[in-house]
């Protein structure tokens, strides 16, 4: 767990339970959490009924949890230490009544919408790292899947309450609070998922996004999301767009199986052959130079073909960057995301909120770990504080500026509708 | 000033069918029925009703594509459940079918309302009933039903389409966009109300706001139907106890609520008296057993062969079976002792307790009651057969080792083989057994799929295959007028 820039630090391990213990009686933002999800001061339903499942030392899983208040919200983690916890639905009932409630009484209501995103899904298409690993280049997949998806649930759905979260590894959750989508049944919110849906199929599948209507046009939702991912002149720069990511830094087309696939992706036999010749005698050519031999290729002909190689190479800039979502998390109500502030246990960094506007700059690998906090409190020397005395302070602010936020809107809702009944 | 009467009269003229209760074919089923009926008509409506759901399971089970399901259903609701429109004939009481239709639903608002899985189940097939009678209705017949309802669809403002002319036409490239003119009529709704629509990007989304083209007014409709089914479902459910203490209405409910789990209605009866006077007689049955029999039948019929005997409940299964399939008292005495022959029941024996038990089967006995045939939604939630047994349904009831088998071995001979199997064994663990039954029907008989005992129709009641298979093969058995010798009733 230790990382290069803690290395004083070593004596905490995650795997030990005081270790988690002293992290939740020092650190955890149990006020904020509280605030973010019940979306009130005083506890209400969105938190008395709220499920909460913990997981023990020894993978033992608790299931339908639930609190009255912060305070006991608190203090039953801090009892139990988990090594994680995970936050459901809201039911009609509370939760830790399951025992005693008839079989199936027990039925989930309202819900954030939650969406995850996780970097395995991206291992066909980067080529920095693989399997559990993640580095600072490939979050350029994660922070171009936020752009799109970020913009897409205000834009489209008119959502407003977003926050993104790191899961502590590989990939990055999103939970979205407006009334609005705390109602969506689980029907909508398949075909919410119907919708955001675009690259489909297994690893086998070479051509895994077919989208265009009958006519060749893409969706409106879509092209904004090839603009996003492939800004055009004068757009807002980025630094992870399919230019910076894929071309430059990933350099997706550079040995012959990679750029293979790229031309199998054109759909047209014509072009290949042409690239193809010039590819294979210049085993050093970049992604960018391919690239721009194949626009080069293109300006030489027809309309014709121009429009249907358009047509690919915007589909194959939404296979390598339009998010791969998770679909099962965000379809059913009663599925449980890990809550905001857990440590991810193998990592030991702690699950932080990421500020959507800045996504590009984020580096998973200066995400504070638990032995770094509790380091940096022991250098208090027995001053009394908590996470505002350590590097933890930013990221419980922001999680507190949202459910702030939050709390102001739900006011308002409720005021508008109290004026409607008078 | 306008009288209160010549308005009421103006408006009855403006209608020609004001004077109806029920002003259109079409109901959202809002207000529940009130007036007072008889147990009988909250029992046969309800029936009625759920054979025309369970029909629409069949055909959802069976992927039948849209039009065949429409054609079909249409069919079962011109028998079961008529509802025409205003413009029919005066001779249809118009008032009488909405009446039922209002009434049936209702009904089973009742059964099903108590489990989650029954109400999944229930608004999905009446939310494909009323999509059915949607597009079958005329233009005409629809809008005043629409009107009629005040719904609150914004319409989306001339302006607004304009900014958003180039994605509205990317979305709907069909659609006409006069040169001159104002644009085409688009509603403005929530997403939440056009989830199909969504979920295939078939329409523009905006702040949550979804961009729907008039011409597409049937999904925001039959959006607006489900909903309104499942949240009276809810509001039913929490008001059903303080209905629990009305104990004849109960049973009834339970009983219509294990017909829809069965997939088929609990009273799909078989009118022994249909047909057009075949006689069977005892020693036809081994031989129509192979080519007409559906396989609960034949598993009996062939255990009764290796063993010379059944055991009760397969009995009464097999000899009502056989006494809706024509086999008189006379000759099932016949049948049956001879198929005890040489088994380990003496023919004393048979002559004191199994001829009593043939002879109340078929009411000469006892209460004398005519016992009908056993149709398949009994028999699948009749009880699990113990190893000695052999009644029940072979698609519910045997493991899908046995089942496959015994599906080579018996129907072999007629074009069963081992590719129909994957499909069959899906059916069979959806829990769709009476949709097993048909396909393997389909494949023996060599029809097409879908086409079921004919029409679309599925097996309900394993008289109605034999019947059904007999016809196909036309088989015509000269009916025998001479009575049977007594004295052949010992001989056998
Ligand atoms: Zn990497």
């Amino acid at each position: 767990m230790a990382s290069k820039d803690d290395a004083m630090n070593v004596d905490y391990d995650v795997s030990q339970p005081q270790v988690m213990f002293q992290f939740y009686k020092r650190l955890y933002p149990y006020q904020a959490i509280f605030h973010w999800l019940n979306q009130d001061h005083a506890p209400s339903r969105l938190f008395t009924h709220r499920e909460f499942a913990f997981t023990l030392q020894g993978d033992v899983y608790l299931r339908y949890q639930s609190f009255a208040t912060a305070e006991e919200f608190q203090r039953e983690v801090c009892r139990r230490s988990p090594t994680r916890f995970e936050i459901g639905a809201i039911y009609n009932a509370r939760p830790k009544d399951k025992k005693v409630m008839r079989p199936g009484a027990l039925q989930p209501q309202r819900r954030e919408l939650v969406f995850d995103i996780d970097m395995t899904d991206y291992d066909s298409v980067r080529t920095c790292c693989t399997d559990k690993k993640i580095c600072a280049r490939c979050w350029g997949f994660i922070a171009a899947a936020v752009r799109v998806l970020d913009s897409g649930l205000r834009n489209q759905f008119g959502y407003r309450q977003l926050l993104w979260v790191y899961s502590g590894r590989r990939g990055i959750h999103c939970w979205v609070s407006d009334a609005a989508a705390m109602d969506l049944t689980d029907d909508q919110r398949r075909a919410l998922m119907a919708w955001l849906e675009v690259v489909k199929g297994s690893k086998d599948t070479a051509k895994k996004v077919n989208v265009r209507f009958k006519n060749g046009e893409l969706h409106p939702a879509l092209s904004s999301a090839v603009r996003i991912l492939n800004p055009k002149e004068g757009d807002p720069a980025t630094r992870w767009n399919f230019d910076g990511l894929i071309l430059h830094d990933q350099d997706c087309f550079k040995n012959q199986e990679q750029w293979e696939d790229l031309l199998k992706l054109l759909g047209n036999a014509d072009i290949a052959d042409s690239l193809r010749k010039t590819w294979q005698s210049d085993t050093e050519r970049t992604s960018r130079r391919k690239w721009e031999d194949l626009v080069k290729e293109l300006r030489k002909r027809d309309k014709k073909t121009q429009s249907s190689v358009l047509h690919a190479m915007e589909e194959i800039i939404l296979q390598y960057m339009y998010p791969r979502l998770d679909m099962e998390v965000s379809k059913h109500r009663n599925h449980l995301l890990k809550a905001p502030f857990c440590v991810h246990p193998s990592t030991g960094r702690v699950c932080v909120p990421v500020d959507p506007a800045t996504v590009d700059d984020f580096d998973p690998e200066r995400v504070p770990t638990v032995g770094q906090l509790l380091s940096e409190l022991d250098r208090l020397d027995g001053v009394p504080g908590g996470w505002e005395k350590t590097s933890l302070k930013p990221y419980v602010e922001m999680l507190e500026r949202h459910a702030q936020g939050i709390i102001q809107e739900a006011r308002q809702g409720r005021k508008a509708a109290q004026s409607l009944e008078f | 000033m306008i009288s209160r009467e010549k308005r009421a009269a103006a408006s009855a003229a403006a209608s020609p069918y004001a004077h109806l209760t029920y002003q259109h074919r079409l109901n959202f089923y809002d207000e529940p029925p009130r007036y007072n009926i008889t147990l009988d008509e909250f029992e046969s409506c309800a029936i009625d009703r759920l054979r025309i759901l369970s029909e629409i399971e069949s055909c959802l089970a069976r992927n039948r594509s849209p039009e065949d399901m429409k054609t079909v259903i249409d069919a079962q609701c011109r028998k079961f459940l008529p509802l025409d429109a205003n413009t029919a004939s005066k001779l249809v009481d118009v008032d009488a079918q909405r009446k039922r239709d209002h009434l049936g639903h209702f009904v089973l608002r009742l059964a099903f309302c108590r489990s989650e899985e029954l109400r999944r189940r229930f608004v999905k097939s009446e939310t494909m009933l009323f999509r059915i009678r949607y597009e079958l209705a005329d233009q005409n017949e629809v809008n005043q039903f629409l009107e009629s309802k005040k719904f609150a669809w914004e319409k989306a403002s001339n302006g607004e389409l304009q900014s958003l002319k180039s994605e509205l036409i990317a979305v709907h490239p069909r659609l006409p966009w006069p040169e001159n003119g104002s644009p085409p009529a688009y509603y403005k709704v929530n997403w939440t109300s056009v989830p199909d629509l969504v979920a295939q990007r078939k329409v523009l989304l905006r702040l949550g706001k979804a961009y729907v083209p008039a011409t597409e007014q049937e999904s925001i409709v039959l959006q607006e139907f489900q909903e309104r089914i499942e949240s009276n479902l809810d509001r039913t459910a929490k008001a059903l106890p303080r209905l629990d203490e009305d104990d004849r209405i109960l049973p009834i409910l339970g009983h219509l609520a294990d017909g829809l789990l069965a997939g088929i209605p609990m009273d799909s009866s078989f009118a022994v008296t249909e047909g057009d006077g075949v006689t069977i007689t005892a020693d036809m049955i081994e031989d129509l057993s192979r080519k007409h029999f559906p396989l609960c039948m034949r598993n009996l019929h062939d255990n009764l062969r290796k063993d010379k005997h059944l055991k009760h409940a397969g009995r009464l299964q097999y000899t009502l079976f056989l006494k809706g399939f024509g086999l008189t008292l006379d000759e099932a005495i016949v049948f049956w002792r001879k198929s005890y022959r040489g088994g380990k029941v003496k023919d004393d024996d048979f002559n004191k307790e199994y001829k009593y038990n043939i002879r109340h089967s078929y009411g000469q006995e006892g209460k004398r009651a005519d016992y009908p045939p056993m149709n398949c939604a009994r028999i699948i939630t009749s009880q699990q057969p113990s190893a000695q047994e052999s009644h029940g349904c072979p698609f519910k009831h045997f493991s899908i080792e046995n089942l496959d088998t015994a599906l080579l071995t018996k129907y072999g001979s007629c074009g069963m083989n081992s590719s129909a199997l994957p499909e069959i064994n899906k059916y069979v663990k959806d829990g769709h057994y009476h949709v097993a039954c048909t396909r393997v029907y389909e494949i023996t008989h060599n029809i097409r799929k879908g086409e079921g005992l004919g029409g679309g129709e599925s097996v309900t009641h394993p008289n109605l295959y034999a019947r059904r298979s007999m016809d196909a093969a036309k088989v015509l058995i000269k009916a025998e007028t001479a009575p049977v010798d007594p004295s052949a009733m010992v001989e056998g």
